[in-house]
Protein backbone atom coordinates (compact mmCIF):
# COMPACT_ATOMS: atom_id res chain seq x y z
CA UNK A 1 0.00 0.00 0.00
CA UNK A 2 2.73 2.49 0.99
CA UNK A 3 6.32 2.22 -0.23
CA UNK A 4 8.87 4.58 1.27
CA UNK A 5 12.39 4.45 -0.15
CA UNK A 6 15.33 6.36 1.32
CA UNK A 7 13.01 9.24 2.27
CA UNK A 8 15.00 12.20 3.51
CA UNK A 9 13.59 15.54 4.56
CA UNK A 10 15.77 18.36 5.78
CA UNK A 11 14.64 21.41 7.75
CA UNK A 12 17.43 23.96 8.06
CA UNK A 13 20.43 21.67 8.53
CA UNK A 14 18.64 18.89 10.37
CA UNK A 15 17.50 15.66 8.76
CA UNK A 16 13.99 15.34 10.15
CA UNK A 17 13.56 12.20 8.06
CA UNK A 18 16.85 10.43 7.60
CA UNK A 19 16.93 7.85 4.78
CA UNK A 20 13.77 6.07 5.84
CA UNK A 21 12.82 2.91 3.99
CA UNK A 22 9.54 1.32 4.92
CA UNK A 23 6.91 -0.84 3.31
CA UNK A 24 3.39 -0.76 4.67
CA UNK A 25 1.09 -3.48 3.43
CA UNK A 26 -2.65 -3.39 3.02
CA UNK A 27 -4.22 -4.34 6.35
CA UNK A 28 -1.27 -3.25 8.46
CA UNK A 29 -2.36 -1.60 11.71
CA UNK A 30 0.61 0.40 12.87
CA UNK A 31 1.44 2.18 16.10
CA UNK A 32 3.97 4.84 15.12
CA UNK A 33 5.85 5.89 18.22
CA UNK A 34 8.81 7.94 19.29
CA UNK A 35 9.78 10.97 21.35
CA UNK A 36 8.92 14.54 20.32
CA UNK A 37 10.94 15.56 17.26
CA UNK A 38 11.45 11.95 16.17
CA UNK A 39 9.94 12.67 12.73
CA UNK A 40 6.56 10.93 13.14
CA UNK A 41 4.42 13.88 12.07
CA UNK A 42 6.83 14.73 9.24
CA UNK A 43 6.55 11.16 7.97
CA UNK A 44 2.76 11.33 8.10
CA UNK A 45 2.70 14.70 6.35
CA UNK A 46 5.00 13.33 3.67
CA UNK A 47 2.61 10.44 3.06
CA UNK A 48 -0.20 13.01 2.78
CA UNK A 49 1.78 15.02 0.21
CA UNK A 50 2.41 18.15 2.27
CA UNK A 51 6.20 17.97 2.03
CA UNK A 52 8.56 17.68 -0.91
CA UNK A 53 11.32 15.22 -0.06
CA UNK A 54 14.95 16.23 -0.41
CA UNK A 55 15.81 12.69 -1.36
CA UNK A 56 14.05 9.37 -1.85
CA UNK A 57 10.43 8.70 -2.72
CA UNK A 58 7.04 7.83 -1.28
CA UNK A 59 4.32 5.96 -3.15
CA UNK A 60 0.79 5.28 -1.96
CA UNK A 61 -0.84 2.59 -4.10
CA UNK A 62 1.77 3.53 -6.70
CA UNK A 63 0.91 7.24 -6.63
CA UNK A 64 3.27 10.05 -5.70
CA UNK A 65 1.50 12.00 -2.90
CA UNK A 66 2.81 15.34 -4.21
CA UNK A 67 2.18 14.87 -7.93
CA UNK A 68 -0.99 12.78 -7.61
CA UNK A 69 -2.34 14.16 -4.35
CA UNK A 70 -6.00 13.75 -5.33
CA UNK A 71 -5.52 10.05 -6.11
CA UNK A 72 -3.75 9.50 -2.78
CA UNK A 73 -6.18 11.54 -0.69
CA UNK A 74 -9.21 9.83 -2.23
CA UNK A 75 -8.07 6.72 -0.38
CA UNK A 76 -7.01 8.43 2.82
CA UNK A 77 -8.60 9.70 6.03
CA UNK A 78 -6.63 11.87 8.38
CA UNK A 79 -7.23 13.16 11.89
CA UNK A 80 -4.73 15.79 13.08
CA UNK A 81 -3.34 15.97 16.59
CA UNK A 82 -5.32 19.09 17.50
CA UNK A 83 -8.62 20.05 15.84
CA UNK A 84 -7.90 23.17 13.75
CA UNK A 85 -9.97 26.33 14.37
CA UNK A 86 -12.01 25.97 11.17
CA UNK A 87 -14.45 28.86 10.81
CA UNK A 88 -16.86 27.01 8.53
CA UNK A 89 -20.12 25.91 10.11
CA UNK A 90 -20.67 22.17 10.52
CA UNK A 91 -23.05 22.28 7.57
CA UNK A 92 -20.41 23.95 5.39
CA UNK A 93 -17.66 21.64 6.59
CA UNK A 94 -19.83 18.62 5.76
CA UNK A 95 -20.54 20.12 2.33
CA UNK A 96 -16.79 20.54 1.72
CA UNK A 97 -16.04 16.99 2.81
CA UNK A 98 -18.98 15.32 1.12
CA UNK A 99 -18.57 17.05 -2.24
CA UNK A 100 -14.80 16.66 -2.39
CA UNK A 101 -14.75 13.09 -1.13
CA UNK A 102 -17.98 11.88 -2.76
CA UNK A 103 -19.76 10.82 0.42
CA UNK A 104 -23.07 12.01 1.83
CA UNK A 105 -23.52 14.38 4.78
CA UNK A 106 -25.91 11.74 6.12
CA UNK A 107 -23.10 9.22 6.45
CA UNK A 108 -21.07 11.73 8.47
CA UNK A 109 -24.05 12.37 10.73
CA UNK A 110 -24.50 8.64 11.22
CA UNK A 111 -20.88 8.17 12.23
CA UNK A 112 -21.17 11.17 14.55
CA UNK A 113 -24.20 9.72 16.28
CA UNK A 114 -22.26 6.47 16.77
CA UNK A 115 -19.73 8.65 18.61
CA UNK A 116 -22.62 10.04 20.71
CA UNK A 117 -22.44 13.40 18.93
CA UNK A 118 -25.73 14.86 17.78
CA UNK A 119 -24.71 17.21 14.98
CA UNK A 120 -28.24 18.25 14.07
CA UNK A 121 -28.33 20.69 16.99
CA UNK A 122 -25.13 22.43 15.88
CA UNK A 123 -25.34 22.52 12.09
CA UNK A 124 -25.16 26.32 11.83
CA UNK A 125 -22.47 26.65 14.48
CA UNK A 126 -18.89 27.36 13.37
CA UNK A 127 -16.68 24.32 13.92
CA UNK A 128 -14.21 26.22 16.12
CA UNK A 129 -16.97 27.07 18.60
CA UNK A 130 -17.59 23.42 19.50
CA UNK A 131 -16.00 22.01 22.62
CA UNK A 132 -12.65 20.19 22.26
CA UNK A 133 -14.27 16.79 22.60
CA UNK A 134 -17.04 17.58 20.11
CA UNK A 135 -14.53 18.82 17.55
CA UNK A 136 -12.50 15.65 17.85
CA UNK A 137 -15.62 13.49 17.55
CA UNK A 138 -16.62 15.39 14.42
CA UNK A 139 -13.21 14.81 12.85
CA UNK A 140 -13.41 11.13 13.74
CA UNK A 141 -16.91 10.92 12.23
CA UNK A 142 -15.66 12.49 9.00
CA UNK A 143 -12.64 10.17 8.87
CA UNK A 144 -14.75 7.06 9.39
CA UNK A 145 -17.50 8.15 6.98
CA UNK A 146 -14.96 8.32 4.15
CA UNK A 147 -14.49 4.53 4.39
CA UNK A 148 -10.88 4.97 3.32
CA UNK A 149 -8.30 2.29 2.60
CA UNK A 150 -5.74 4.25 4.61
CA UNK A 151 -6.48 5.94 7.94
CA UNK A 152 -3.92 8.14 9.63
CA UNK A 153 -4.62 9.22 13.17
CA UNK A 154 -2.24 11.64 14.87
CA UNK A 155 -2.97 11.29 18.61
CA UNK A 156 -6.70 11.03 17.85
CA UNK A 157 -7.93 10.63 21.40
CA UNK A 158 -6.07 13.54 23.00
CA UNK A 159 -9.27 15.54 23.52
CA UNK A 160 -11.62 12.68 24.32
CA UNK A 161 -12.91 11.60 27.71
CA UNK A 162 -12.46 7.92 28.68
CA UNK A 163 -15.96 6.95 27.56
CA UNK A 164 -15.53 8.57 24.14
CA UNK A 165 -12.12 6.90 23.79
CA UNK A 166 -13.68 3.49 24.40
CA UNK A 167 -16.37 4.23 21.85
CA UNK A 168 -13.77 5.31 19.31
CA UNK A 169 -11.67 2.18 19.76
CA UNK A 170 -14.80 0.04 19.54
CA UNK A 171 -15.65 1.67 16.21
CA UNK A 172 -12.13 1.09 14.95
CA UNK A 173 -12.46 -2.61 15.67
CA UNK A 174 -15.31 -2.67 13.16
CA UNK A 175 -13.00 -1.46 10.41
CA UNK A 176 -12.42 -4.02 7.63
CA UNK A 177 -9.22 -6.04 7.88
CA UNK A 178 -8.08 -4.70 4.54
CA UNK A 179 -7.93 -1.11 5.84
CA UNK A 180 -4.46 0.16 6.68
CA UNK A 181 -4.25 2.25 9.82
CA UNK A 182 -1.43 4.35 11.23
CA UNK A 183 -1.77 5.61 14.80
CA UNK A 184 0.76 8.23 15.80
CA UNK A 185 0.76 7.83 19.54
CA UNK A 186 2.61 8.16 22.81
CA UNK A 187 0.15 5.85 24.57
CA UNK A 188 0.81 2.40 23.17
CA UNK A 189 -1.34 0.74 25.83
CA UNK A 190 -4.44 2.33 24.32
CA UNK A 191 -3.92 1.15 20.77
CA UNK A 192 -2.11 -2.09 21.56
CA UNK A 193 -5.17 -4.28 21.00
CA UNK A 194 -5.75 -2.63 17.64
CA UNK A 195 -2.31 -2.91 16.07
CA UNK A 196 -0.35 -5.67 14.43
CA UNK A 197 2.85 -3.68 13.97
CA UNK A 198 4.85 -1.24 16.07
CA UNK A 199 7.27 1.21 14.52
CA UNK A 200 9.55 3.24 16.78
CA UNK A 201 11.26 6.35 15.40
CA UNK A 202 13.95 8.62 16.79
CA UNK A 203 16.00 11.43 15.22
CA UNK A 204 14.37 10.90 11.86
CA UNK A 205 15.17 7.20 11.63
CA UNK A 206 13.19 4.01 12.13
CA UNK A 207 14.79 2.45 15.20
CA UNK A 208 12.52 -0.52 15.63
CA UNK A 209 9.94 -2.19 13.41
CA UNK A 210 8.19 -5.04 15.14
CA UNK A 211 5.28 -7.21 14.03
CA UNK A 212 2.94 -8.22 16.82
CA UNK B 1 -13.78 22.97 -11.56
CA UNK B 2 -16.52 21.69 -9.25
CA UNK B 3 -14.16 21.79 -6.28
CA UNK B 4 -12.89 25.24 -7.30
CA UNK B 5 -16.43 26.60 -7.14
CA UNK B 6 -17.04 24.74 -3.88
CA UNK B 7 -13.97 26.34 -2.26
CA UNK B 8 -15.00 29.77 -3.62
CA UNK B 9 -18.55 29.41 -2.32
CA UNK B 10 -17.43 28.34 1.15
CA UNK B 11 -14.87 31.14 1.32
CA UNK B 12 -17.59 33.67 0.45
CA UNK B 13 -19.89 32.24 3.12
CA UNK B 14 -17.13 32.27 5.72
CA UNK B 15 -16.06 35.82 4.83
CA UNK B 16 -19.56 37.24 5.06
CA UNK B 17 -19.64 36.17 8.71
CA UNK B 18 -16.27 37.66 9.57
CA UNK B 19 -15.66 40.90 11.40
CA UNK B 20 -13.33 42.29 8.74
CA UNK B 21 -16.10 42.01 6.15
CA UNK B 22 -18.47 43.89 8.43
CA UNK B 23 -15.90 46.68 8.84
CA UNK B 24 -15.28 46.64 5.07
CA UNK B 25 -19.01 47.13 4.38
CA UNK B 26 -19.18 49.81 7.03
CA UNK B 27 -16.24 51.74 5.56
CA UNK B 28 -17.46 51.76 1.96
CA UNK B 29 -21.14 52.16 2.86
CA UNK B 30 -20.14 54.89 5.34
CA UNK B 31 -18.01 56.57 2.71
CA UNK B 32 -20.95 56.90 0.36
CA UNK B 33 -23.21 58.07 3.18
CA UNK B 34 -20.60 60.68 4.07
CA UNK B 35 -20.51 61.90 0.49
CA UNK B 36 -24.29 62.24 0.45
CA UNK B 37 -24.34 64.10 3.77
CA UNK B 38 -21.54 66.48 2.80
CA UNK B 39 -23.41 67.26 -0.42
CA UNK B 40 -20.68 66.39 -2.89
CA UNK B 41 -23.29 65.65 -5.55
CA UNK B 42 -24.78 69.11 -5.18
CA UNK B 43 -21.64 70.87 -6.32
CA UNK B 44 -20.65 71.63 -9.91
CA UNK B 45 -16.92 72.00 -10.51
CA UNK B 46 -15.12 72.84 -13.77
CA UNK B 47 -18.25 72.24 -15.82
CA UNK B 48 -18.75 68.69 -14.53
CA UNK B 49 -21.94 67.61 -12.82
CA UNK B 50 -21.97 66.76 -9.14
CA UNK B 51 -22.20 63.06 -10.00
CA UNK B 52 -18.84 63.01 -11.77
CA UNK B 53 -17.38 64.80 -8.82
CA UNK B 54 -18.81 62.20 -6.46
CA UNK B 55 -17.37 59.38 -8.55
CA UNK B 56 -13.98 61.06 -8.62
CA UNK B 57 -13.83 61.56 -4.87
CA UNK B 58 -15.01 57.98 -4.37
CA UNK B 59 -12.28 56.66 -6.67
CA UNK B 60 -9.62 58.79 -5.00
CA UNK B 61 -10.51 57.51 -1.55
CA UNK B 62 -10.94 53.95 -2.81
CA UNK B 63 -7.51 53.94 -4.43
CA UNK B 64 -5.99 54.63 -1.01
CA UNK B 65 -8.21 52.49 1.23
CA UNK B 66 -9.07 49.47 -0.91
CA UNK B 67 -5.52 48.15 -1.41
CA UNK B 68 -4.69 48.03 2.28
CA UNK B 69 -8.06 46.44 3.06
CA UNK B 70 -7.52 43.75 0.45
CA UNK B 71 -3.92 43.19 1.51
CA UNK B 72 -4.42 42.86 5.26
CA UNK B 73 -7.53 40.72 5.00
CA UNK B 74 -6.25 38.45 2.24
CA UNK B 75 -2.63 37.78 3.19
CA UNK B 76 -3.88 35.61 6.02
CA UNK B 77 -5.96 33.40 3.74
CA UNK B 78 -3.11 30.95 3.11
CA UNK B 79 -0.47 31.97 5.67
CA UNK B 80 -3.00 32.24 8.52
CA UNK B 81 -4.59 28.90 7.62
CA UNK B 82 -1.13 27.37 7.45
CA UNK B 83 -0.21 28.70 10.87
CA UNK B 84 -3.43 27.56 12.53
CA UNK B 85 -3.24 24.08 10.89
CA UNK B 86 -6.51 24.68 9.02
CA UNK B 87 -4.64 24.24 5.74
CA UNK B 88 -3.29 20.88 6.89
CA UNK B 89 -6.78 19.59 7.53
CA UNK B 90 -8.57 21.13 4.55
CA UNK B 91 -5.90 19.88 2.17
CA UNK B 92 -6.09 16.35 3.54
CA UNK B 93 -9.19 15.94 1.34
CA UNK B 94 -8.96 15.12 -2.36
CA UNK B 95 -9.00 18.70 -3.62
CA UNK B 96 -6.40 19.68 -6.23
CA UNK B 97 -4.11 22.50 -5.17
CA UNK B 98 -5.22 24.35 -8.31
CA UNK B 99 -8.87 24.20 -7.21
CA UNK B 100 -8.07 25.22 -3.64
CA UNK B 101 -5.85 28.18 -4.55
CA UNK B 102 -7.95 29.63 -7.36
CA UNK B 103 -11.17 28.85 -5.51
CA UNK B 104 -9.95 30.86 -2.53
CA UNK B 105 -8.97 33.67 -4.85
CA UNK B 106 -12.28 33.66 -6.71
CA UNK B 107 -14.22 33.72 -3.44
CA UNK B 108 -12.13 36.57 -2.11
CA UNK B 109 -12.47 38.50 -5.36
CA UNK B 110 -16.26 38.37 -5.16
CA UNK B 111 -16.21 39.43 -1.53
CA UNK B 112 -13.99 42.49 -2.09
CA UNK B 113 -15.29 43.56 -5.50
CA UNK B 114 -19.05 43.35 -4.98
CA UNK B 115 -19.30 45.81 -2.03
CA UNK B 116 -17.21 48.52 -3.76
CA UNK B 117 -19.25 48.09 -6.94
CA UNK B 118 -22.49 48.28 -4.99
CA UNK B 119 -21.27 51.46 -3.27
CA UNK B 120 -20.41 52.89 -6.70
CA UNK B 121 -23.85 52.02 -8.10
CA UNK B 122 -25.58 53.50 -5.03
CA UNK B 123 -23.56 56.68 -5.55
CA UNK B 124 -24.62 56.85 -9.18
CA UNK B 125 -28.29 56.25 -8.32
CA UNK B 126 -28.12 58.96 -5.68
CA UNK B 127 -26.50 61.35 -8.16
CA UNK B 128 -29.22 60.61 -10.71
CA UNK B 129 -31.89 61.10 -8.06
CA UNK B 130 -30.39 64.50 -7.33
CA UNK B 131 -30.80 65.40 -10.98
CA UNK B 132 -27.38 64.68 -12.48
CA UNK B 133 -26.78 63.05 -15.86
CA UNK B 134 -25.49 59.52 -16.02
CA UNK B 135 -21.82 59.71 -17.10
CA UNK B 136 -21.65 56.34 -18.85
CA UNK B 137 -18.02 56.58 -19.87
CA UNK B 138 -16.85 57.49 -16.37
CA UNK B 139 -18.98 54.77 -14.81
CA UNK B 140 -17.70 52.05 -17.14
CA UNK B 141 -14.05 53.08 -16.83
CA UNK B 142 -14.32 53.38 -13.05
CA UNK B 143 -15.91 49.93 -12.84
CA UNK B 144 -13.00 48.55 -14.86
CA UNK B 145 -10.56 50.37 -12.57
CA UNK B 146 -12.17 48.83 -9.51
CA UNK B 147 -12.09 45.38 -11.12
CA UNK B 148 -8.46 45.82 -12.01
CA UNK B 149 -7.54 47.27 -8.60
CA UNK B 150 -9.15 44.33 -6.78
CA UNK B 151 -7.44 41.79 -9.07
CA UNK B 152 -4.05 43.45 -8.64
CA UNK B 153 -4.04 43.57 -4.86
CA UNK B 154 -5.58 40.12 -4.53
CA UNK B 155 -2.77 38.80 -6.73
CA UNK B 156 -0.15 40.53 -4.58
CA UNK B 157 -1.84 39.39 -1.35
CA UNK B 158 -2.01 35.75 -2.46
CA UNK B 159 1.62 35.89 -3.56
CA UNK B 160 2.71 37.22 -0.16
CA UNK B 161 0.44 34.73 1.57
CA UNK B 162 2.07 31.76 -0.14
CA UNK B 163 5.71 32.83 0.12
CA UNK B 164 5.75 33.67 3.82
CA UNK B 165 5.01 31.09 6.49
CA UNK B 166 4.02 33.44 9.29
CA UNK B 167 0.91 35.57 9.39
CA UNK B 168 2.75 38.44 11.11
CA UNK B 169 5.42 38.60 8.41
CA UNK B 170 2.67 38.54 5.77
CA UNK B 171 0.96 41.49 7.43
CA UNK B 172 4.22 43.41 7.66
CA UNK B 173 4.98 42.73 3.98
CA UNK B 174 1.53 44.01 2.95
CA UNK B 175 2.08 47.28 4.78
CA UNK B 176 5.44 47.72 3.09
CA UNK B 177 3.89 47.15 -0.36
CA UNK B 178 1.08 49.61 0.34
CA UNK B 179 3.28 52.32 1.82
CA UNK B 180 5.78 52.00 -1.06
CA UNK B 181 3.08 52.38 -3.68
CA UNK B 182 1.50 55.32 -1.86
CA UNK B 183 4.88 56.99 -1.41
CA UNK B 184 5.68 56.88 -5.11
CA UNK B 185 2.72 58.84 -6.39
CA UNK B 186 3.08 62.17 -8.10
CA UNK B 187 2.38 64.34 -5.10
CA UNK B 188 4.68 62.43 -2.74
CA UNK B 189 8.21 61.09 -3.31
CA UNK B 190 8.08 61.56 -7.08
CA UNK B 191 7.44 65.26 -6.54
CA UNK B 192 10.45 65.37 -4.25
CA UNK B 193 12.63 63.57 -6.81
CA UNK B 194 11.60 66.06 -9.46
CA UNK B 195 12.47 68.92 -7.17
CA UNK B 196 15.89 67.35 -6.63
CA UNK B 197 16.41 66.94 -10.39
CA UNK B 198 16.56 63.16 -10.54
CA UNK B 199 16.74 61.60 -13.99
CA UNK B 200 13.44 62.27 -15.81
CA UNK B 201 13.23 58.87 -17.49
CA UNK B 202 13.74 57.13 -14.18
CA UNK B 203 10.97 59.16 -12.58
CA UNK B 204 8.58 58.51 -15.48
CA UNK B 205 9.37 54.79 -15.40
CA UNK B 206 8.70 54.71 -11.65
CA UNK B 207 5.38 56.44 -12.15
CA UNK B 208 4.38 54.06 -14.94
CA UNK B 209 5.32 51.01 -12.89
CA UNK B 210 3.37 52.12 -9.84
CA UNK B 211 -0.21 50.85 -10.27
CA UNK B 212 -1.56 53.35 -7.72
CA UNK B 213 -0.11 56.27 -9.68
CA UNK B 214 -1.49 54.79 -12.90
CA UNK B 215 -4.97 54.41 -11.36
CA UNK B 216 -4.83 57.90 -9.95
CA UNK B 217 -3.85 59.52 -13.23
CA UNK B 218 -6.44 57.45 -15.11
CA UNK B 219 -9.21 58.30 -12.66
CA UNK B 220 -8.50 62.01 -12.47
CA UNK B 221 -7.96 62.32 -16.22
CA UNK B 222 -11.63 61.52 -16.76
CA UNK B 223 -12.59 64.42 -14.53
CA UNK B 224 -9.80 66.88 -15.27
CA UNK B 225 -8.19 66.11 -18.66
CA UNK B 226 -5.62 68.86 -18.13
CA UNK B 227 -4.51 67.23 -14.87
CA UNK B 228 -3.92 70.60 -13.32
CA UNK B 229 -4.35 69.16 -9.85
CA UNK B 230 -1.99 66.24 -10.29
CA UNK B 231 1.52 67.41 -10.94
CA UNK B 232 3.96 67.37 -13.86
CA UNK B 233 4.62 63.62 -14.15
CA UNK B 234 0.94 62.83 -14.55
CA UNK B 235 0.66 65.55 -17.16
CA UNK B 236 3.67 64.18 -19.03
CA UNK B 237 2.29 60.62 -19.00
CA UNK B 238 -1.06 61.65 -20.37
CA UNK B 239 0.49 63.95 -22.94
CA UNK B 240 2.85 61.23 -24.17
CA UNK B 241 0.45 58.30 -24.23
CA UNK B 242 -2.72 60.09 -25.23
CA UNK B 243 -5.90 59.79 -23.22
CA UNK B 244 -7.32 56.55 -24.70
CA UNK B 245 -4.07 54.61 -24.65
CA UNK B 246 -3.38 55.70 -21.10
CA UNK B 247 -6.82 54.58 -19.91
CA UNK B 248 -6.24 51.23 -21.60
CA UNK B 249 -2.86 50.97 -19.86
CA UNK B 250 -4.37 52.02 -16.51
CA UNK B 251 -6.89 49.16 -16.69
CA UNK B 252 -4.77 46.39 -18.20
CA UNK B 253 -1.31 46.94 -16.70
CA UNK B 254 -2.50 46.36 -13.09
CA UNK B 255 -4.65 43.45 -14.26
CA UNK B 256 -1.67 41.77 -15.93
CA UNK B 257 0.55 42.56 -12.92
CA UNK B 258 -2.05 41.08 -10.57
CA UNK B 259 -2.30 37.95 -12.73
CA UNK B 260 1.50 37.59 -12.74
CA UNK B 261 1.63 37.80 -8.94
CA UNK B 262 -1.28 35.37 -8.61
CA UNK B 263 0.39 32.83 -10.92
CA UNK B 264 3.73 33.28 -9.14
CA UNK B 265 1.91 32.63 -5.86
CA UNK B 266 0.32 29.50 -7.30
CA UNK B 267 3.69 28.28 -8.57
CA UNK B 268 5.17 28.69 -5.08
CA UNK B 269 2.11 27.02 -3.54
CA UNK B 270 2.62 23.97 -5.77
CA UNK B 271 6.37 23.75 -5.67
CA UNK B 272 7.12 24.37 -2.01
CA UNK B 273 6.16 22.52 1.16
CA UNK B 274 2.52 23.22 1.95
CA UNK B 275 3.11 23.40 5.70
Amino acid sequence: MIAIKEATKRFLDTNVLDHITLTIKRGDKIALMGPNGAGKTTLVRTILGFYHLDMGEVRVEGFDPVKNRVEVLKRTSFIPQTPPPIKLSLNELMEYVSKSSHITPKSIMQEASRMDLDISKHLAKPFFKLSGGMKQKMLIAIALAKRSDLLIFDEPTANLDPKAREKFYALLQEMPDSATTIYVTHRIEEVEPLVNRKIYMDLGKVIEDERV
Amino acid sequence: MRNLLLVAKLDIKESTRSKWFFVYLLVFGGLMALFFITGITDSVVMGFTGLSRLLLVYMQVTIVILPIFILITTVKSISGDRESAILEYMLSFPVALRDYYWGKMLGRFVIVFVPVMIALVIGVLWGLFKGGELPWKVLIVYSLFLFSLCALFLGIAFFISTIVKSHDVALGASFVVWILMLAFIDIALIGLMLANRWNDDFIIALALLNPLEVFRVGAISLFDPELTVMGPVAYFLLDTFGHKLFLFYAVFYPLVLGALFAFAGFWVFRKRDLL
